[in-house]
This record gives C-alpha cells, sequence and structure tokens, in this order.
C-alpha cells in the first residue's frame, strides 16, 4: 500500500515527530516501499492462523504488589533537561 | 595475551602469568592506538577499569575472584551502566548516565569483569551496517572500507581487532548473529528471556535477547554462564535452570542430526560463501554428524512480518523520548507539543524516525489486524516451522548471511538493507538460539556459519560450534590490523 504526504504528516503527528515540507516526498516513498514489502505476508491466507504474541506462547509472570525501590527523586531528576521543586519543567501548557 | 580467549585468559590469570592491570593497560593502550581507525568505542572508561582491575587482582591473590575475575570486556552501549554515559548510538541519549547498571552488566560485574568501555552501534540497534550511528560509523578491521555489520558492529569490531576479550551485544532479528559473521569472530543470541533485558535499551521487546560476542564457542558458553538466568526485574525472562554450559561442549558428533534448509541456500546466495557452508558441513559430516535437508516454508514471509513487529513494538518503546525527564531537548521550544516534535525530531536520526513511522501506522486505528495481527499469525507459521524441523533434527546449520561485509554507503535503500537479515530473522521470530562462527572466507572476506537449536538448546548449539572449532581453525584467524608499537610507560 503506497501512502501519501498526508497520510505521512497525519502518522508523524500521531508519533509527535516533525517531518519538513522538502524531506516528506521521499519519506513517504521510503515508507511506501517498506509497507510494499510488509504487504508479501498479505499473500497467505492466515484465517486458521492463532496469532503467536510471545515465542513460548508464555504469560506475564506477576509480582507481589510491594515497594521495592527506595526514593531516589533528586538523583533521578539530576539527569533531567529542567526541574524546579522537585517538578519536571516544560513549556507552560495551560495560560 | 590480547588476542587470546577468553578461557585462556581466565587461565593465565588465575596462575599468575599476567595480572588484570597489566591487561587492562594493554587493551586500554591498543584502543587509544587503534580505534581512531575502527570507531568500534562511544565511550572508553580507562580510569574506572584500572579500578576494577585492581580489585580483581586483590581477588585473585585470595582467590575470592568469580568467574571472570579480571577479564576486560566491553558492553554495546544500548546496556545501561552507573556512572557511564549510555547512548543507544543516538543523539537523543548523547548526554544520559544511566541510574542502575544493566542486569547483564550487574552479572558481569559480580563476576569481576573489567568494563573497559561502551561499544558503538546502529542508532537504538535499528540497522545491519552500524552506519546509522550518530557517533559514527564503525569499519571492519577486515577491510575498513566496508562495513562491521549491525547492529552490533562496535562489539563485533572489537573483538575481532582485539580491543577486548569478549563483549555483549543484542540481536533482534540478527544484530550479534550478522556483525559476528562479518568481522570473523562467534556471535550468540539465546533462546528468548534466557537472558534478563532488564537495563537493556528497549527496541522490540518481544524479539530482543542479549547475547556475548567473542573468540570461541567456548567462550560463549563461559559467558552464557554468567548472563543466563531469571531475573525478578524483567518479567519476561525465564524461569528454568541454567545448565553449566561447558559441560556439554565436549560431547561427540556421532549421530547428530543436522537440517540443512533448502530456503537458506536459494538464490541471492553469494558462491564463495556458499562453497564455505557446503565445506563446513562436510567436516561436520566426517565427525560423523547426519546431514539431512529440510524446508522452511514460510522463510520468505519472516522479513515482512519482521518489519511490522519490530517497528510497531519501537515505536511504543520509543514514545518515551520525549525530552522531558532525560536525554536531548531542543532549543527554545515555543510550547509542549513544539518541544515534543522538534525534541524527537532532532533527537532520532532517519532510520529511527522511519520504523517509528512504520510502527505508528501498523498500529493506527483500523490497521492493526491487517498488520500487527496478521505478522503475529505469519510468525506462528515461522515458528511452527521450526518446531516441524526440530522434530527431525537435532541442530539447524545454513549462512548466517547471504554474503561477505558489504562496502560502506553501498545499501541506502532501507528495503534491501532490511534483506540482509534473511537467515537470521526466522531465529528470532521463533525465539530460538542461534549463533554465528567464523567458516572461512569469500573474496579474502569472512564467513559465518549458523547453527540453530530448538527452544532452550544452548547447550547442544555451543557442543557442535565448539566441536566445529576443534576441527577448524577459522576462529583463530586474525584480521592484518597494524602492528601495535610498545607504548613507552605502559
Amino acid at each position: 500500500m503506497a501512502l501519501d504526504r498526508s497520510e505521512v504528516e497525519k502518522i508523524a503527528q500521531l508519533a509527535r515527530l516533525h517531518i519538513s515540507d522538502q524531506d516528506a516526498e521521499e519519506v513517504a516513498g521510503r515508507i511506501s516501499d517498506i509497507l510494499a514489502l510488509i504487504d508479501q505476508m498479505q499473500s497467505v491466507n492466515t484465517d486458521a492462523v492463532q496469532p503467536l504474541a510471545h515465542p513460548f506462547d508464555a504469560v506475564q509472570r506477576l509480582r507481589v504488589d510491594k515497594v521495592t525501590e527506595e526514593n531516589q527523586r533528586e538523583y533521578l531528576q539530576s539527569m533531567a533537561p529542567e526541574t524546579q521543586d522537585g517538578l519536571y519543567l516544560v513549556p507552560k501548557v495551560i495560560e | 595475551m590480547i588476542s587470546h580467549t577468553v578461557a585462556e585468559i581466565v587461565r593465565a590469570l588465575r596462575s599468575r602469568e599476567i595480572s588484570s592491570t597489566e591487561l587492562t593497560r594493554d587493551y586500554l593502550a591498543r584502543i587509544r592506538q587503534l580505534d581512531d581507525s575502527f570507531n568500534s568505542f562511544i565511550t572508553v572508561c580507562e580510569d574506572s577499569a584500572l579500578d576494577q582491575a585492581t580489585s580483581a587482582d586483590k581477588a585473585l591473590a585470595d582467590g575470592t575472584g568469580g568467574a571472570l575475575c579480571g577479564v576486560p570486556v566491553a558492553h554495546k552501549d544500548i546496556f545501561c551502566t552507573r556512572d557511564i554515559l549510555t547512548t543507544c548510538g543516538s543523539k537523543m541519549l548523547h548526554n544520559f548516565i544511566a541510574p542502575y547498571n544493566a542486569t547483564v552488566v550487574e552479572k558481569f560485574n559480580l563476576a569481576g569483569a573489567v568494563t573497559l568501555g561502551k561499544t558503538n552501534m546502529d542508532e537504538f540497534a535499528m540497522g545491519s551496517s552500524n552506519e546509522t550511528s550518530h557517533f559514527g560509523r564503525v569499519c571492519n578491521p577486515w577491510d575498513i572500507t566496508r562495513v562491521p555489520g549491525g547492529s552490533s558492529g562496535g562489539s563485533a569490531a572489537a573483538v575481532a581487532a582485539d580491543l577486548c576479550a569478549a563483549a555483549t551485544g543484542t540481536d533482534t532479528g540478527g544484530s550479534i548473529r550478522q556483525p559476528a559473521a562479518f568481522c570473523g569472530v562467534t556471535g550468540f543470541k539465546p533462546s528468548y528471556g534466557r537472558v534478563s533485558r532488564w537495563g537493556m535499551i528497549a527496541f522490540a521487546s518481544s524479539l530482543d535477547q542479549a547475547g556475548p560476542i567473542c573468540k570461541s564457542a567456548e567462550d560463549a558458553a563461559i559467558l552464557l554462564n554468567v548472563m543466563a538466568g531469571l531475573d525478578e526485574k524483567d518479567s519476561t525472562s525465564i524461569d528454568r535452570d541454567v545448565p553449566d554450559y561447558t559441560m556439554a561442549l565436549n560431547n561427540p558428533l556421532k549421530g547428530l542430526r543436522v537440517g540443512i534448509p533448502r530456503q537458506h541456500f536459494a538464490h541471492g546466495l553469494n558462491a564463495q560463501v556458499e562453497d564455505a557452508i557446503r565445506e563446513a558441513l562436510r567436516e561436520l559430516e566426517k565427525a560423523g554428524a547426519v546431514l539431512k535437508e529440510i524446508d522452511l516454508p514460510n522463510n520468505h514471509l519472516s522479513v515482512s512480518a519482521y518489519y511490522v513487529v519490530a517497528p510497531a513494538e519501537a515505536s511504543a518503546n520509543l514514545s518515551r523520548f520525549d525530552g522531558v525527564r532525560y536525554g536531548y531537548r531542543c532549543e527554545n521550544p515555543v510550547d509542549l507539543e513544539d518541544m515534543y516534535k522538534r525534541s524527537r525530531s532532532e533527537g532520532f536520526g532517519e532510520e529511527v524516525k522511519r520504523r517509528i513511522l512504520v510502527g505508528t501506522y501498523a498500529l493506527s486505528a483500523g490497521f492493526y489486524d491487517a498488520y500487527y495481527r496478521k505478522a503475529q499469525k505469519i510468525r506462528r507459521l515461522i515458528k511452527q516451522d521450526f518446531l516441524d524441523a526440530f522434530r527431525e533434527v537435532d541442530v539447524i546449520i545454513g549462512p548466517t548471511s547471504p554474503h561477505g561485509a558489504f562496502p560502506v554507503g553501498t545499501k541506502s535503500d532501507p528495503v534491501a538493507m532490511y534483506l540482509e537479515d534473511i537467515f537470521t530473522i526466522g531465529v528470532n521470530l521463533a525465539g530460538l538460539p542461534g549463533i554465528s562462527v567464523p567458516a572461512g572466507f569469500a573474496d579474502g572476506l569472512p564467513v559465518g556459519l549458523q547453527l540453530v537449536g530448538a527452544d532452550f538448546d544452548e547447550a547442544r548449539v555451543l557442543n557442535v560450534a565448539h566441536q566445529f572449532q576443534q576441527l577448524t581453525d577459522w576462529h583463530r584467524q586474525k584480521p592484518r590490523v597494524p602492528r601495535m608499537q610498545k607504548v613507552e610507560g605502559a
């Protein structure tokens, strides 16, 4: 399936990526090529096949719901671009 | 000593023929002298490596050292390391110092290994040539105009050039085995879940698996002994006993049933690579193995299914990189939306963005059944092919890659690059253990032989690979790396 520029822009918005006008055409072409590769799957009838989500069909292991980590707020925030009063700073969201 | 295997180095350290400090200094000097040509390291940790070596020497003197006490290794820069930069080959994490060690790193540390540094890789492990790294491409030590393979290209090149005794890698679609093949070293991907993924930056969570890149199958067994096992911090790690993988290495090959998949000898396979692989199979046959042609009828669908599953999971995993808590943030964002978009667009490289877009599309409303669910069904067919094959054979053997290392810049078309992994991807989709070992040369470049085992049959894969290395000396061949001069005072 081939994608056009506007569809690529829609996906880019969902993924929070910006694609410049000059790149949009090329990106749409590359992604269409990849989708053509992927579409080879459609040639096989898989109606009776169970999807495989995990190579050994294992299920998620659960653990006891108890705190195991210690609080490292300051240390963890030391690697953030911007913090203030123990909070992460981002551009103003509400006027 | 730097060119020796881990097994040999461990013996030399224990018999005090050499100290870990001397050995660590030798590797560090060699890295300083040669790695400008290969670019296999992103970070070299001279001071902490020498500190670890000093502690290792004390432990060796006391007789308290672990299995890898004093052995200098390198970690792929996808494994989080406390107090050491972890970039994942991306501008997005150019300044990221992880707050903890990955379980794999922790296990190497507990075993007494010395961390020389962090190795270069394709950005977020997305690539088969190590050309997508933000920190520059890696050169193949056999021919610096060629790629080392990817994504664990830095680890494979560093091992091949004797810049470390061994290195860690990760393999989502062939990222340990293909670079090992291209660089003429041994690379082992265990079964999915055998090694903890905790602290290993996620690419495609249902496929990613860590493993060793090293100089022999025996070393792979020694290293897997350290790496494998259940980890409470990784709910996908498997709760199964870890055997001592070195115990089965010397089992004889007599009667071993070897499956040769017809689909792995199809068109596109370089003739010299095929000759080398057929010769390797004859060696195994002479040693008593029984060869049998088998079919993996859905192999041709593996690349298509993979390029849905891997990008879809990647698009979800990489949504965490938003410029808020760590990593790259764009300059002067006008609002939150602008900050997310520009941080991600400036922080990620082209290939990573391409895969995020493909994955986002595959998971977007209305397309889930046609893409992700369809790919999971194909994945079942591929797994079933392997299950059927392993009813008749003990191990499946063929080429790791259709050809040797290709020249830099020759695969600018993403689809051409994706098809590079046609022999390795199915193994990931099925979650099986697979190793690549050197098996000769094609046009002067190393050829990799891939051996694949049934679920959790790591011990047998290592056994067969080790026996092959007893019959051949391809794994002992070294690239003609410039001779090192004695460094003053080292």
